[in-house]
C-alpha cells in the first residue's frame, strides 16, 4: 500500500510503450520532459479514475442500503405528504437513478456530501466540526513515529547486535495492537503516575500519550526500512571517503547516510497515511477524544450512512492525493522511474506487498535491490562528488591511510 | 502448534469456563483468584484468554483464507486477460487499498449490522489487493516466460496451461505473505471488535477483552492487560513463522 499504489503496471506499460517510441536523447531536455509529462499525467488520471471508482461505490451503497433520503430530510414531527413532495423535488429524488447519480457527483464536487440519517445536518459541517482534533492527533503521532524510527535507525544501523535487539523491538512494536498500548500507557502514565489526563483533548498534555500510542505503532517499520537504507549507504564508497574526512560516525550518519535512506520511507508515506487514519479512529475510542473516528463509530452503530461514506470519502481522497503525490515526488527526485525499465516497477510491487504484510518482500527483497541499481546509488555518487570537493586537499591523511588499510 | 492445541482443545488449559461468573470473586488480583484474576463478573482471566484464542484464530483465518482466495483468482484474472481486464481490476485493487480496513469494517458494518462474519467480509476485503497484485505481477512474469511459449506451441489447453503451468508459479509466494497477512488479521480483527464492531459481550474475544476492563483499569489492570499480552504473543510468533518461511524461500531461489 505505498506510494506505487497508483502506478499500477497498464499505466506503466502504456508510458513505457510511449518511451520506447520516442527514445530520449541526452542533452534534449525538450524531448527528455515529454515522457515524464506522459508519466505525471497517466498518475493524475489514474488518481482521478480511483476517486471516481471510490464515489461510484458510495453511490451505489447509498441507493441499495435500507432507510431513505427522505427519513434524513425530513425531520419526523414535520412530516406530511406535501413536505415529502417537496423535499422529493427539491432534491431529485423523483428522477431517473442516472440522473441521481449526476447530481451526487456534482454535489461532491462542491462539497456537499449529503444530509446525515441521524443528526439532521449537512455531513460536511459534522466533519469539518470534527476534524480539528483528528489532525492534531494525526500529526502529532507522524511526528512521533518519524523521530523514533530515526532514532532507532542511525543508532542502530550497522552495528550486529544492536540491530538484532532492535529488530526484535521493532516485531514486538508491530505486533502491539494500538489500543492495548493506549491502555498500557493510560494505566502507567495516566493513573498510576498522574502526569497526564486520562481523556479529553484540551491541550499538549492530552496529546502526548495518543500520540504516542498512534506513532508507536508505525515506528518499527519506518525504522526497519531506515535502517536498511543506512546500511546499504554506509557500504558507499562515498561513507569511506567521508570517513576519510575525518567526519565523526554520528555526523557521517546523520548528515549523509539518513538522507539517502530517506528516500524509500518518502514512498512508505502513502503507507504511513493509511496507518494513520485507521490508527486514529482507534486511538480516539481509547482516549476518549474527540474527532472523526468518534462520528464514524457512532454514526455506524446508528447505521448512518451518509456520515461514514462522508469520511470514507474524505480518507480515500487523503490517501489519493498523498499517494499521488509520493508519487509525483519519486519521479522528481528518482529519474530512474522516468526512464525505467520493467523490473523497476516489479520492484517496486514486490516491495508493496511487502509493507502490507509488515515484513520484507519473498524472495524479492534484497534481490530486487541488487538486480536493479540501489535508488540511493546515483544520490550516492552525486555526495561522493561533492563530499571529494568539499574535503580539503591533504587533510587527516593518516586516518584516511589507516581506514584504506583495514578496507 | 501451543496455539493450535489451545485453540481445539480450550478446556484442557481452562478449569473454568470463560462465561462463569462468580459475584463473590470479583476483581481478584493474578495469583489470589485463578493465575490472571478475575474480572468484574467475577469470571476466570485466563479462562477467557484461552477461549478467546478461538475467537481471533477463527476470525484471522477465515479472513485470511477469503482474502487469498478471492486475490489469487482476482490476480489470475486480471494478470492473464485481456489490457481492458487487467486495467479495470488493477484499478479496482486501487478502489479498495485506498480505504483503511478499519474504515472498510465501519461501512459494511452500517450497513449489514455489526458480527463476527461483518468483521471477516471486510478483513478479507481490505486484505485481497495485497494477494491480488502479487498474483498479478508474477502471472505477468510467468505469461511471458520461454516454457509457457512452448506449451502454447504445443497446443495445450488453456485451462491445463493455467492450471499446470502459471497457476504454481504464480503463487510460490502467496502462502508466506499469508502467513504474515494472519499476524495483521489478528490484530485488525481485535481492534475492530475492541471499538465495538466485532463479536458482542459478553463473548470473550480479546479485544472485546480489552474494550471492558478499560473501565476497570484504575483498579483492575488485569483485566484488560493479559488479552493484550496474548495478542502481542500471537502476532510475533505468527510473524516469526512468516518471516522464517520467508527466509527459507530467499535461500531457496539464490540456490
Amino acid at each position: 500500500m505505498t506510494s506505487a499504489t497508483l502506478t499500477t503496471a497498464p499505466a506503466g506499460d502504456a508510458a513505457a510503450a510511449a518511451r520506447e517510441a520516442a527514445p530520449t536523447v541526452p542533452g534534449a531536455r525538450g524531448r527528455a520532459w515529454a515522457p515524464t509529462l506522459a508519466a505525471v499525467g497517466r498518475r493524475l488520471v489514474g488518481a482521478v479514475v480511483v476517486l471516481w471508482a471510490s464515489v461510484t461505490v458510495a453511490f451505489v451503497a447509498l441507493q441499495l442500503a435500507p432507510g431513505s433520503s427522505i427519513d434524513a430530510l425530513v425531520p419526523p414531527t414535520q412530516r406530511t405528504p406535501e413536505a415529502v413532495a417537496a423535499v422529493t423535488a427539491e432534491w431529485g429524488l423523483d428522477r431517473p437513478v442516472v440522473q441521481q447519480y449526476v447530481d451526487y457527483l456534482v454535489r461532491l464536487l462542491h462539497g456537499d456530501l449529503g444530509t446525515s440519517y441521524q443528526l439532521h445536518r449537512p455531513v460536511t459541517d459534522v466533519i469539518v466540526s470534527e476534524l480539528g482534533p483528528t489532525l492534531q492527533l494525526a500529526a502529532a503521532g507522524l511526528a512521533v513515529a518519524l523521530v523514533l524510527a530515526v532514532l532507532l535507525a542511525v543508532s542502530t544501523a550497522g552495528r550486529p547486535w544492536a540491530s538484532r535487539i532492535a529488530n526484535g523491538i521493532e516485531l514486538t512494536i508491530v505486533s502491539v495492537p494500538e489500543f492495548w498500548l493506549g491502555i498500557v500507557l493510560l494505566f502507567v502514565f495516566s493513573f498510576s503516575l498522574g502526569w497526564f489526563p486520562v481523556a479529553g483533548a484540551n491541550g499538549i498534555a492530552s496529546l502526548v500519550l495518543p500520540a504516542t500510542a498512534l506513532g508507536l505503532g508505525l515506528v518499527g517499520l519506518v525504522s526497519q526500512v531506515l535502517r536498511e537504507g543506512v546500511e546499504r549507504s554506509l557500504e558507499q564508497p562515498y561513507a569511506l571517503s567521508v570517513r576519510a574526512r575525518g567526519v565523526s560516525e554520528t555526523a557521517l550518519r546523520v548528515r549523509h547516510s539518513l538522507r539517502h535512506a530517506s528516500l524509500p520511507v518518502v514512498t512508505l508515506l502513502g503507507w504511513l497515511v493509511g496507518g494513520l487514519l485507521g490508527g486514529v479512529i482507534i486511538v480516539e475510542q481509547v482516549f476518549g477524544r474527540p474527532g472523526i473516528g468518534v462520528v464514524a463509530l457512532q454514526a455506524a452503530q446508528g447505521r448512518d450512512l451518509p456520515v461514514v461514506l462522508g469520511v470514507a470519502l474524505l480518507s480515500a481522497l487523503v490517501y489519493v492525493v498523498v499517494n499521488t503525490v509520493v508519487d509525483l515526488l519519486a519521479l522528481v527526485i528518482d529519474p530512474r522511474l522516468r526512464t525505467g525499465a520493467g523490473h523497476d516497477r516489479r520492484a517496486r510491487d514486490h516491495g508493496r506487498a511487502a509493507v502490507v504484510g509488515h515484513g520484507r518482500p519473498p524472495g524479492r527483497g534484497p534481490a530486487a535491490g541488487a538486480r536493479s541499481p540501489p535508488p540511493d546509488a546515483a544520490l550516492g555518487r552525486a555526495a561522493r562528488v561533492r563530499g571529494a570537493r568539499a574535503a580539503p586537499a591533504g587533510r587527516r591523511v593518516p586516518r584516511a591511510v589507516r581506514l584504506a588499510r583495514a578496507a | 502448534m501451543l496455539l493450535l492445541l489451545v485453540v481445539a482443545f480450550p478446556g484442557l488449559f481452562a478449569s473454568r469456563g470463560p462465561l462463569d461468573a462468580d459475584p463473590l470473586r470479583v476483581f481478584l488480583a493474578p495469583g489470589h483468584g485463578g493465575l490472571l484474576g478475575t474480572d468484574q463478573l467475577g469470571r476466570d482471566v485466563w479462562s477467557r484468554v484461552v477461549y478467546g484464542a478461538r475467537y481471533s484464530v477463527l476470525i484471522a483465518v477465515s479472513a485470511t483464507a477469503l482474502g487469498v482466495l478471492a486475490g489469487v483468482l482476482l490476480g489470475l484474472v486480471a494478470g492473464l486477460g485481456g489490457r481492458i481486464t487487467d486495467e479495470v481490476t488493477a484499478r479496482g485493487l486501487d478502489v479498495v487499498a485506498a480505504f483503511p480496513a478499519i474504515l472498510l469494517a465501519i461501512v459494511l458494518v452500517t450497513i449489514v449490522g455489526p458480527g463476527i462474519p461483518t468483521v471477516i467480509v471486510a478483513l478479507a476485503i481490505a486484505s485481497v489487493p495485497r494477494y491480488a497484485r502479487i498474483v498479478r505481477a508474477e502471472t505477468h512474469v510467468v505469461r511471458r516466460s520461454a516454457y509457457v511459449e512452448q506449451s502454447v506451441t504445443f497446443g495445450l489447453r488453456r485451462t491445463t496451461l493455467v492450471a499446470r503451468h502459471v497457476l504454481p508459479h504464480a503463487v510460490v509466494s502467496v502462502p508466506i505473505l499469508a502467513t504474515i497477512g494472519l499476524g495483521t488479521s489478528i490484530l485488525a480483527a481485535s481492534s475492530l471488535s475492541f471499538i465495538g464492531l466485532g463479536p458482542k459481550p459478553p463473548s470473550p474475544e480479546w479485544g472485546a477483552m480489552l474494550a471492558d476492563g478499560r473501565n476497570y483499569l484504575q483498579n483492575a489492570w488485569w483485566i484488560s492487560v493479559f488479552p493484550g499480552v496474548a495478542i502481542v504473543l500471537v502476532v510475533v510468533s505468527v510473524s516469526v513463522v512468516g518471516r522464517w518461511l520467508q527466509r527459507r524461500f530467499e535461500h531457496r531461489e539464490h540456490a
